[in-house]
C-alpha cells in the first residue's frame, strides 16, 4: 500500500510538470533582469538604432551572452560598460559618458535654460519700463467702450 | 539689426555641420583598438581538430587578421583580391572563420582559393567581440610588437589595399 | 502611358508654380492687382495638377504596373489592396509626392478660406508657398521621380516592407505630413508680414487658426506614430527618441509655443518678433526633419534609403528657404518691435515663461539629436545619444511648464497680484498634492516620480474644472462663451490625461519573458494567461503561427488573445503581431516569440506585458487635438471684421 502511495505521488509530480506555471525563458531570472537593465542603455551596433535589449540580430545575441557571462562573473555595471567600450568605443553607449567631448551635450541644456531665464528677466524688465498705450480722449474712449461691448467676452 | 542676425548666424553654423555630415558615414564605427595591443587569443585551426593557433605565434612579424565566413556575400568580393595580393606581397594573412560551420568554411576556401598562412575558427564570435568586430569582413593589420595599427571595415577595395595597406606594411616592416 | 502623364503633370506644376508664385509675390510688393489675382486660381490649378499626378501614381500601384521602378520596389501582386494604395507613400519618392500634395492642399485651403484677408496678404502668402512648391518639384524631377520606368519589366515586385503592411501606414504618414507641411502656412504668413511691414493684431488673428490646424495634424500624426510603434513592433515601447521621432516632435514643441505666442500678439499686440521667429523656426524644423530623414546623416529605423545627391539638394533647399527667411527677419525685425507693457505677475509673463521653456526643451532635443553628427564632423569620434539622455534632459525642463500652465490660465492679462492668484490657486494646489501623493499607494508601490506626475496632472484638471464651473455659474450668458475657451480647457485636460498615462506606465508596467507549452500559465499584473494552442494560418502574402492565449482574471476567462508570428514570403525576418487587450485602466500585451528547440512537447517563447493606463497617452493626444479643433473653428476667425479691424489696428499701431 505504501508503495502504491509513493508511486502515486511520484506520478503526480511527473505529470504536474506537464501543465503549470510557465518557466522563465532565461536560465537565471535575476541575471536576466540585470541584463535587461544594462542592455537597455546599450546600442545594437548592427541595427538601425535599436537597443541591445530589444534587438534580435545575431551580434546582439552574442553580446547579450557576453554580458550574461560578465554578470555571472560578478562584474559591476560600470565594468561591463567599460568592457564593451574598450572593444567598440563610446558608440555602444546610449547614455554618452561625461567627458570633455560631451560637456556641451550634458551641460548644454542647463546653459540654455540659464540663458533662457536671463532672456526672460531682461524682456520682462524692459517691458516694465515701457511707456504704456497712449491715453484716449473722451470721445475715443466712448467709441472704444461701445465697440468693446459688441465684441464677445475675451476671457 | 545686430541682434536679429543671431538666428541667421546659428543657422549658418548648423548648415556647415550638416554639410560635413553628408560626407560621413554614420554606420562606420572606428575601432578604439588602434594603437593598442591585439587581444590575446588561442583558436582551433580549421579542419585540424586538436590543433590550436595563438596570436602570440605571430610576434615579430607584421601580419593581417582577416575575418570571413562562407555565408558572407561581401567576402566573396574581397577574397579574390586577397588571393592575388599574397602572390606579390610577402604578408602573412591569418583567416578567422567567423560564426561558421567548419565544413562550410573548408568548402568555401576550396572553391574560392586560400590566401591564408593559417586559418582559424571563431564559432561563437568570442574572438570577434574581443576585436570589436561587428560585421564581416573586417581586417586588422598587426605589427611586430603585436599592436593593432589599422582596421579595414568592410571588404578591401583595390584602392584601400594600394593606398592604405601597402605603404603601412612597408613602414612597419622596416 | 499613365506614369508619363503623371510625370508630365509634375512638369506643368513646376511651371505653374514658378510663374504664379513669382508674379503673386511681385504683385503683392508692387500693388499690381492683375498679378495678385493670379494667386488663388494659381493655387487651385497647382492642386489639380499635383493631385492628378498623385492619382496616376496610385493607379500604377493599383494596376500593378511593374514597368514603374518605384512600384517594383514597394509592391507585389500578393499585396492586399489597401496596402497597395498606401504603398504609394511607402518609399522616398512617393512620400515626397505626398508631401507636395499636402502642400498644395493647404494652399488650396488658404485660397478657399481667405475671403476676409486683403488680397495683398493672400498673394504674398500663396506666392511664398508656391515657391516652396517649386523647390520640392525641382527636387523630385531632378533626383527623386517616382515615375521612372524600367526597360525590362519584372514579373513581380519586391513587396512592401512587412513592418509597413498595417493600417498604421494608411493614416500615420498622411496625418504627419499634413502637420509638417501645415507649419508652412504660418511661415508664409510671417514672411508676408515681414515683407509688407504690417504686423498687427489682425495679422495674428488671421494666422492663428492655420497654426492651430497644423498643430492639430502634427499632434494626431505623432500620437498615431507612437501607437503604431507600440502595437506593431512587438515589444511594447511607444517612444524611443529616435532621430525621426524627434524630427516630428521638434516642430510640435515649437508649434505649441507659436500658438500661445499668437494668442498674446492677438490679444495684446505683444511678442510680435517672437511670434514671427517661432513660426519661422517651426517650419525650418519641418524642413530640417525632412533633411535628416532622407539624407542618410543619421541612423534610424525610419530613415529612407539615402543617396548623397538627395542630401545635397535638400540641404541647398533648406539653406535657401530658411536662410532667406532669417535674412528677411534680420532686416525687418526692428520694424516689428512691440510696444505695450505688462507687469511681472500677469498672464503674459506666464505665457512667455512657458514659451521659453518649450523652446529650450526643443533646443535640448535638437542638441541631442544632432550631437553625434557634430562630434563626427569635428573628427572627435562616434557617439550615440539615446533615450537615457533625452529622458534625463527633457523631463526636468517640461515639469515647470505643467506647473505654470495653470497659473497662466488664472492670471489676468496685463497685471495681476500674487495675493489674488494665491487665493484662487491655493485650494487647488492643496487638493492636487493630497490626491497626487496618495494615489500611488492605491496602485501598489509609492514612487516619488509617480506622485509628482499625478500631482501635476490633477493640478491641471482641477484648475480647468474650477474655471469651467466658474464660467458656467458666474457668467450671465455662458452660451456666448467662445468655443476657443472650451477648446483651451479640453486641450489642457488632454495634456493632463497624457501625463497620467506616461506616469502610470513608466511607474507600474511589468513584463515576463517565459517559455510556454500548451496548457502552461503565466501571471502578470494580477492576470493569468494560458496558452491553449498554436496553429498555422495562411495569409494573403504570408504564413503565420497563431497562438490562442486565454486571458483569465479571478478564475474567469475574459477573452482569448491571438498573437501571431508571421513569415512574409518576401522577407527573411519574421514579424510579430502582438495581441493586445485594452481597457480604460490597462493594456495587457502578449507577444509570441520563436519556437524553442528541445525535447518534450513543443514550447514557445512568450512575452507578456501589463501596461497600466497606457491608452491614456494617446487619448490625451486626441483630447489635445479636439481642444485645438474647437479653438481653430471658433466663429471669431470666420466673421468679417472690417470695422473691428480698424480698432485693433489703432490699438496695435499706437502701441
Amino acid at each position: 500500500m505504501k508503495f502504491l502511495i509513493v508511486l502515486f505521488m511520484a506520478l503526480q509530480c511527473a505529470m504536474g510538470a506537464h501543465a503549470d506555471e510557465a518557466a522563465p525563458l532565461a536560465e537565471d531570472p535575476v541575471v536576466e533582469q540585470r541584463l535587461i537593465t544594462i542592455a537597455e542603455e546599450l546600442r545594437c551596433l548592427v541595427c538601425q538604432n535599436e537597443s541591445l535589449a530589444g534587438s534580435r540580430a545575431d551580434l546582439a545575441n552574442d553580446l547579450r551572452r557576453e554580458v550574461r557571462t560578465l554578470i555571472r562573473a560578478g562584474k559591476s555595471d560600470a565594468e561591463i560598460r567599460e568592457y564593451l567600450v574598450n572593444r567598440y568605443g563610446d558608440f555602444v553607449l546610449y547614455r554618452p559618458p561625461v567627458k570633455p567631448t560631451t560637456w556641451l551635450l550634458w551641460f548644454g541644456p542647463l546653459l540654455l535654460l540659464i540663458g533662457a531665464i536671463w532672456l526672460l528677466v531682461t524682456v520682462i524688465k524692459r517691458n516694465q519700463k515701457q511707456r504704456d498705450i497712449p491715453v484716449l480722449d473722451d470721445a475715443k474712449r466712448a467709441k472704444a467702450q461701445a465697440l468693446l461691448q459688441e465684441t464677445d467676452s475675451s476671457k | 539689426m545686430k541682434k536679429g542676425l543671431i538666428p541667421l548666424g546659428i543657422f549658418v553654423v548648423l548648415l556647415i555641420f550638416l554639410a560635413i555630415g553628408l560626407t560621413r558615414d554614420p554606420h562606420e564605427i572606428p575601432s578604439p583598438l588602434i594603437g593598442k595591443p591585439a587581444p590575446d587569443f588561442t583558436a582551433p585551426v580549421l579542419g585540424k581538430p586538436g590543433e590550436t593557433f595563438s596570436n602570440k605565434d605571430m610576434l615579430g612579424q607584421v601580419w593581417l587578421l582577416n575575418t570571413w565566413a562562407s555565408w558572407c556575400v561581401a567576402c566573396r568580393q574581397e577574397h579574390p583580391l586577397l588571393v592575388e595580393f599574397v602572390k606579390t606581397n610577402p604578408l602573412p594573412i591569418v583567416g578567422l572563420d567567423y560564426k561558421d560551420k567548419e565544413a562550410d568554411g573548408i568548402k568555401w576556401l576550396e572553391r574560392y582559393g586560400n590566401p591564408y598562412t593559417h586559418t582559424i575558427v571563431d564559432a561563437d564570435a568570442r574572438i570577434g567581440i574581443d576585436f570589436g568586430v561587428y560585421g564581416v569582413p573586417e581586417s586588422f593589420l598587426i605589427d611586430k610588437a603585436g599592436i593593432i595599427r589599422y582596421k579595414q571595415i568592410g571588404p578591401f577595395t583595390p584602392e584601400a589595399l594600394r593606398d592604405k595597406l601597402v605603404p603601412l606594411i612597408k613602414e612597419l616592416q622596416s | 502611358m499613365i506614369p508619363e502623364l503623371g510625370h508630365f503633370a509634375l512638369i506643368l506644376a513646376l511651371l505653374v508654380a514658378a510663374v504664379f508664385g513669382t508674379l503673386s509675390l511681385a504683385g503683392g510688393q508692387q500693388g499690381k492687382a492683375e498679378w495678385m489675382a493670379l494667386a488663388r486660381p494659381g493655387a487651385q490649378v497647382l492642386w489639380l495638377l499635383v493631385g492628378f499626378s498623385f492619382v496616376c501614381l496610385t493607379y500604377s500601384f493599383y494596376s500593378n504596373d511593374f514597368s514603374v521602378l518605384y512600384v517594383v520596389q514597394h509592391s507585389n501582386t500578393q499585396l492586399p489592396d489597401i496596402y497597395r494604395l498606401a504603398a504609394v507613400w511607402g518609399g522616398h519618392e512617393g512620400s515626397l509626392l505626398l508631401w507636395l500634395l499636402m502642400l498644395c492642399s493647404w494652399m488650396m485651403a488658404v485660397s478657399l478660406f481667405s475671403s476676409q484677408l486683403p488680397d495683398a496678404m493672400v498673394s504674398r502668402v500663396l506666392g511664398v508657398l508656391a515657391l516652396i512648391a517649386v523647390g520640392f518639384l525641382l527636387f523630385m524631377l531632378f533626383t527623386s521621380s517616382p515615375f521612372e520606368r524600367l526597360v525590362e519589366i519584372p514579373v513581380d515586385g519586391r513587396d512592401l516592407n512587412p513592418l509597413l503592411q498595417d493600417p498604421g501606414l494608411v493614416f500615420h504618414p498622411p496625418m504627419l505630413y499634413m502637420g509638417y507641411v501645415g507649419m508652412s502656412i504660418p511661415f508664409a504668413f510671417s514672411i508676408a508680414a515681414l515683407l509688407n511691414g504690417r504686423l498687427d493684431a489682425a495679422w495674428a488673428r488671421w494666422t492663428r487658426p492655420w497654426a492651430t490646424a497644423a498643430w492639430i495634424c502634427l499632434t494626431i500624426g505623432i500620437a498615431m506614430g507612437s501607437w503604431w510603434a507600440y502595437y506593431e513592433l512587438g515589444w511594447g515601447g511607444w517612444w524611443f527618441w529616435d532621430p525621426v521621432e524627434n524630427a516630428s516632435f521638434l516642430p510640435w514643441l515649437v508649434g505649441t509655443a507659436l500658438m500661445h505666442s499668437l494668442a498674446v500678439t492677438e490679444k495684446r499686440g505683444l511678442f510680435r518678433s517672437w511670434t514671427i521667429m517661432l513660426s519661422l523656426i517651426a517650419f525650418s524644423l519641418s524642413l530640417l526633419g525632412t533633411f535628416l530623414v532622407r539624407s542618410g546623416v543619421l541612423t534610424s529605423v525610419h530613415a529612407f534609403a539615402s543617396d548623397p545627391k538627395r542630401g545635397v539638394f535638400i540641404l541647398l533647399f533648406l539653406a535657401v528657404v530658411v536662410g532667406s527667411s532669417l535674412v528677411l527677419f534680420a532686416a525687418r525685425a526692428g520694424k516689428v518691435r512691440s510696444g505695450g507693457s505688462f507687469s511681472l505677475i500677469s498672464r503674459e509673463t506666464f505665457l512667455l515663461v512657458n514659451n521659453v521653456l518649450l523652446t529650450t526643451a526643443a533646443a535640448a532635443v535638437l542638441l541631442g539629436t544632432l550631437y553625434p553628427l557634430i562630434i563626427d564632423a569635428l573628427n572627435l569620434g562616434k557617439l550615440s545619444v539615446g533615450p537615457p539622455y533625452f529622458n534625463a534632459v527633457f523631463a526636468p525642463i517640461m515639469t515647470p511648464v505643467l506647473l505654470f500652465m495653470v497659473i497662466g490660465i488664472f492670471a489676468r492679462w496685463k497685471s495681476d497680484s500674487v495675493a489674488d492668484l494665491t487665493k484662487k490657486l491655493r485650494p487647488i494646489a492643496i487638493v492636487s498634492v493630497l490626491l497626487g501623493c496618495t494615489a500611488p499607494l492605491l496602485a501598489g508601490e509609492w514612487s516619488a516620480l509617480v506622485a509628482m506626475g499625478l500631482t501635476l496632472a490633477i493640478w491641471i484638471v482641477l484648475a480647468s474644472a474650477v474655471q469651467i464651473y466658474r464660467q458656467l455659474k458666474d457668467t450671465v450668458n455662458w452660451k456666448s462663451t467662445p468655443a476657443a475657451y472650451w477648446g483651451m480647457h479640453v486641450a489642457h485636460i488632454g495634456i493632463a490625461v497624457c501625463v497620467v498615462g506616461i506616469t502610470m506606465v513608466k511607474g507600474y508596467e511589468t513584463e515576463k519573458d517565459v517559455r510556454m507549452t500548451f496548457g502552461d500559465t503565466v501571471e502578470v499584473g494580477g492576470y493569468t494567461f494560458r496558452l491553449t494552442s498554436i496553429e498555422e494560418v495562411p495569409g494573403p502574402n504570408y504564413k503565420a503561427d497563431r497562438g490562442h492565449v486565454e486571458l483569465i482574471k479571478d478564475g474567469k476567462v475574459l477573452r482569448t488573445l491571438h498573437p501571431e508570428k508571421r513569415a512574409y514570403f518576401s522577407s527573411t525576418m519574421p514579424m510579430t503581431e502582438a495581441a493586445i487587450d485594452t481597457t480604460i485602466t490597462r493594456d495587457v500585451y502578449v507577444s509570441l516569440g520563436e519556437k524553442l528547440e528541445g525535447d518534450g512537447p513543443p514550447a514557445w517563447a512568450m512575452r507578456v506585458y501589463y501596461k497600466p493606463f497606457v491608452a491614456w497617452i494617446w487619448f490625451g493626444c486626441l483630447f489635445m487635438a479636439l481642444g485645438g479643433a474647437m479653438a481653430a473653428l471658433d466663429k471669431r476667425y470666420r466673421k468679417k471684421m472690417a470695422a473691428k479691424l480698424n480698432l485693433k489696428d489703432m490699438k496695435g499701431a499706437a502701441a
